[in-house]
């Protein structure tokens, strides 16, 4: 056992600031650990999201030495101790306290894509026929564990803050597993382009970085999402034979 | 008396897991106003945690399996003090529930031939879960979020409800709390569903997030509704036990299923000379009968790692406690050693148990396709939980109804893995049914705003109060943990518990007197000291109703009791709270099975 020292931003909307806390820390402890001893040792009111501890529910996502991280699966002996730990609440999203940010936006994103429509049943007890291999992919995106931090770190939400025009890339995710759904009949298409904003994402692939459930986003979900707009809206093939049929 | 911002809803639903979702989309698909508290952000309950998958008999795998013998495995599960008319409904729908999933989007693993594939687990006699790789929860609760938000449904996120109010003898709606203000909200309804999960937090040990504070048990016993089955706290047998920060961590029963071992610390599957009699015949001979059952031969036996929670449980705690444990305090649990049967393990385990794998190697440091994992039991679920009817899931109070963990009655002394997620559907759904029913049947309630003024200074006073020692209410807490976990845990004897009583009444005066610093905007110290309330009084709950029953069945293990006693089998024991304000316990005779159902289960052996 050893006292490590934890730096942990202490505030709420108005502004606010590090404060520093020393506590015992031994082998196998996680980010999370550290945080709830403190709590329980010394600061009673110190915010923080948690439910699961075991990466399953995407509650406890802050930023650890400046890294995006979920807190219950980041490990102290990885982190250099001696300089202490610094923890503070991801930076994309508007500050309620300590370490909970508003996340409300997301939900809101997310509710503005259409939601699944299966085709007909094709079995008279309601259910459907397909195989492994055609969902092998969706189930990837299916991972998504909500925790946002891939929005965190999305430089157009981060940076630029277009939340009005572009959903970020973990609703991006969802829409995928709802396009590439085996059963899925609904056409999303012109609201990726247009409400959605996926032509915002300029691919830097910041987000498949820190996925913790390591779905990669950018290559998998987001790249043939943007092909699917780009093969129905510029391509000139495409658009000179839709004006034709439509003509006729 | 501060203000308070007034919500109306027709039907109210505290809780937003799986029961609680579906709870709120039944009653909202009748076209009533309805609203839906999380504790927590939505989509983050415990829900999520769940790993193994949901049991339906839909026979997709084995064609041998129906309803029929789904009722038969959950009534010898619970030692037949069941309710066998709620055991009977859920086999009945779960098929059609977990059906109605995929049409709202769930993506479940398939069959070679295009169907949802199901896995073996625990006491299901033929392969019934229905699951995807080992996140079923997450596909479950996403699946439900994802339809529900588009249904109408006002989500109340991050609101605690911290009372029940009343209309003479019938509920009408809620004081509530939100988190990140800490202002009040009072719903007013004409039917409320409880759907709060369980009480895991009580014990040190747990898989259990902090939510699980036993708020729903407590606010049904509040507001003068009964409790049933407190007695039965299901043990999981397989938690992460080392290092010490993880210890509670849940290892799916799921690792099993795949043909994981368990092994002491001579390297033998203890628990083959650990079979109960009524299980002998459904139980493999030996290792390699055990391993064609898991690899799909119809004619083998299961496995006795798949025997139930409660006695695997157990027969960990013996194992530790003759000394031939693990180095850490638990046993082995080795899902690499199938390399020596299938050529492709590796990439198989990371396949079927995908978060396993990444929970151990992430934070112990082991890869469990190459090395045993150590394990122990951990707190994981309460059999017990509010009395209900069997058909419309509505309390001993008029309108108010409870469905999921907290609700009682189907698992009765022990339950089967994978039946909570089937169970969460179908009695969620149902309750959601007759929640909306009851609201369009009775009509309008009114709120007592003298009942509402006491319950907000009750929720205030911990700031009223001087705070002695910043650490109080989380220590209360921890020491409640260690008396619960130590004296009405797993093994149990009288005298024990009746120290635990002693204990839990010291603790209840100290939690009296503990003060909250800080303000009110999203304070955990506070909220902890709120919560304390309801982890006291559900853990008075258990050790009573574990002392009034003197026998060992199903969770529930006395020394000083060691049999199952016939006459027991006839009763469930209920808890009240009598009207000076006392614990009041009782039993109540258990009706008698109709003749058909009688002769299912006779004719399953």
């Amino acid at each position: 056992m050893a006292k490590t020292k934890f730096k942990i931003w202490r505030g709420d909307g108005k502004g606010g600031e590090f404060e520093e806390y020393s506590t015992e820390t031994s082998g196998g402890m996680v980010v999370l650990d550290a945080v709830h001893q403190i709590q329980a040792e010394s600061a009673n009111d110190l915010a923080c999201r948690w439910n699961c501890k075991a990466g399953k529910c995407g509650s406890c996502s802050a930023e650890v030495n400046g890294m995006p991280k979920l807190m219950c699966m980041t490990r102290l002996d990885e982190l250099p101790l001696e300089e202490g730990v610094t923890i503070e609440p991801i930076k994309t999203f508007p500050i309620i306290k300590d370490l909970v940010t508003d996340i409300s936006w997301n939900y809101r994103a997310k509710k503005k894509i259409k939601p699944f429509k299966p085709r007909q049943p094709d079995n008279e007890d309601g259910s459907w026929t397909f195989y492994q291999e055609d969902i092998d992919r969706v189930q990837e995106f299916r991972k998504c564990i909500e925790c946002f931090l891939c929005q965190n770190v999305c430089h157009v939400l981060r940076e630029h803050h277009l939340e009005e025009e572009f959903i970020g890339p973990s609703a991006l995710v969802y829409t995928a597993a709802l396009e590439m759904h085996p059963l899925d009949t609904e056409d999303r298409l012109e609201d990726l382009k247009k409400a959605n904003g996926i032509g915002y994402c300029n691919i830097t692939k910041c987000c498949t970085q820190v996925c913790p459930e390591h779905i990669t986003i950018t290559d998998n979900a987001i790249i043939p999402l943007k092909e699917r707009v780009v093969d129905r809206y510029y391509d000139p093939v495409a658009r000179i034979w839709s004006k034709l049929t439509k003509r006729s | 008396m501060e203000a308070h911002e007034t919500f109306e809803h027709d039907v109210l639903i505290i809780g937003a897991g799986g029961a609680g979702l579906r709870a709120a989309i039944e009653a909202s698909a009748t076209g009533l106003k309805v609203g839906l508290v999380c504790k927590s952000m939505l989509g983050k309950a415990h829900t999520v945690m769940a790993e193994g998958g949901i049991a339906a008999a839909l026979a997709n795998v084995d064609e041998r399996d129906n309803w029929k013998v789904h009722f038969s495995d959950t009534m010898r599960g619970g030692h037949y003090i069941n309710n066998w008319r709620m055991a009977e409904i859920h086999a009945k729908e779960a098929p059609d529930r977990v059906r109605e999933l995929e049409a709202w989007g769930a993506v479940f693993d398939r069959t070679k031939d295009g169907r949802i594939l199901q896995r073996n687990f625990g006491g299901h006699k033929y392969p019934r879960l229905a699951h995807v790789g080992d996140r079923t929860g997450l596909e479950m609760i996403r699946t439900l979020q994802d339809h529900g938000i588009h249904q109408g449904i006002d989500v109340h996120m991050e609101v605690t409800v911290a009372h029940l109010l009343k209309d003479g003898d019938r509920i009408s709606g809620a004081l509530a709390y939100d988190r990140e203000r800490g202002r009040f909200r009072v719903f007013h309804a004409k039917a409320v569903v409880l759907a709060t999960g369980g009480i895991g937090r009580a014990f040190r040990i747990t898989s259990n997030s902090w939510e699980y504070t036993g708020d729903g048990h407590a606010l049904a016993y509040n507001a003068g509704a009964d409790l049933v089955d407190m007695e039965f706290i299901q043990f999981h047998p397989t938690g992460m036990v080392w290092p010490p920060s993880v210890r509670g961590i849940l290892v799916t029963e799921g690792v099993r299923g795949e043909g994981g071992i368990l092994l002491n610390n001579k390297g033998e599957r203890f628990l083959f000379d650990n079979i109960p009699d009524n299980y002998k015949a459904q139980t493999a001979a030996d290792a390699e009968e055990g391993w064609r059952y898991v690899l799909g031969d119809k004619d083998a036996h299961r496995p006795p790692e798949l025997l139930t929670r409660d006695h695997v449980a157990r027969c960990i705690v013996e194992e530790i406690k003759e000394g031939r444990g693990s180095p850490h305090g638990g046993v082995f649990l080795d899902i690499a050693w199938i390399k020596e049967k299938l050529g492709n393990a590796e990439e198989h385990i990371k396949r079927k148990l995908p978060s396993m794998y990444h929970q151990f190697k992430q934070l112990a440091g082991l890869d469990i396709t190459k090395e045993p994992m150590e394990v122990g039991p951990t707190t994981h679920y309460v059999m017990g939980g509010v009395l209900v009817e069997a058909d419309t899931q509505m309390s001993t109070v008029p309108g108010l109804f409870a469905c999921g963990e907290c609700g009682a009655g189907i698992n009765g002394a022990n339950r089967l893995g994978g039946n909570s997620l089937s169970d969460l559907l179908v009695l969620g759904q149902r309750a959601g049914q007759y929640a909306a029913r009851f609201a369009k049947d009775k009509g309008d309630t009114r709120v007592d705003m003298e009942e509402i003024d006491a319950a907000k200074r009750e929720a205030l006073a911990p700031f009223q109060r001087p705070v002695p020692d910043a650490g109080n209410a989380y220590r209360i807490q921890y020491e409640l943990q260690d008396a619960m976990q130590d004296l009405v845990g797993i093994v149990r004897n009288g005298e024990e518990m009746e120290q635990a009583l002693v204990k839990i009444g010291e603790l209840k005066e100290k939690a009296e007197k503990v003060g909250a610093v800080g303000n009110r905007e999203y304070n955990p110290g506070w909220h902890t000291v709120l919560d304390l309330q309801n982890l006291l009084m559900v853990s008075e709950a258990v050790a009573r109703s574990a002392l009034e029953r003197k026998e060992s069945r199903g969770a529930q293990f006395r020394v000083d009791y060691p049999e199952k006693s016939e006459e027991w089998g006839k009763y469930n024991v209920t808890v009240r709270r009598g009207p000076d304000g006392a614990m009041q316990i009782d039993r109540i005779p258990i009706p008698e099975m109709p003749a058909e159902l009688q002769e299912i289960i006779t004719e399953m052996g």
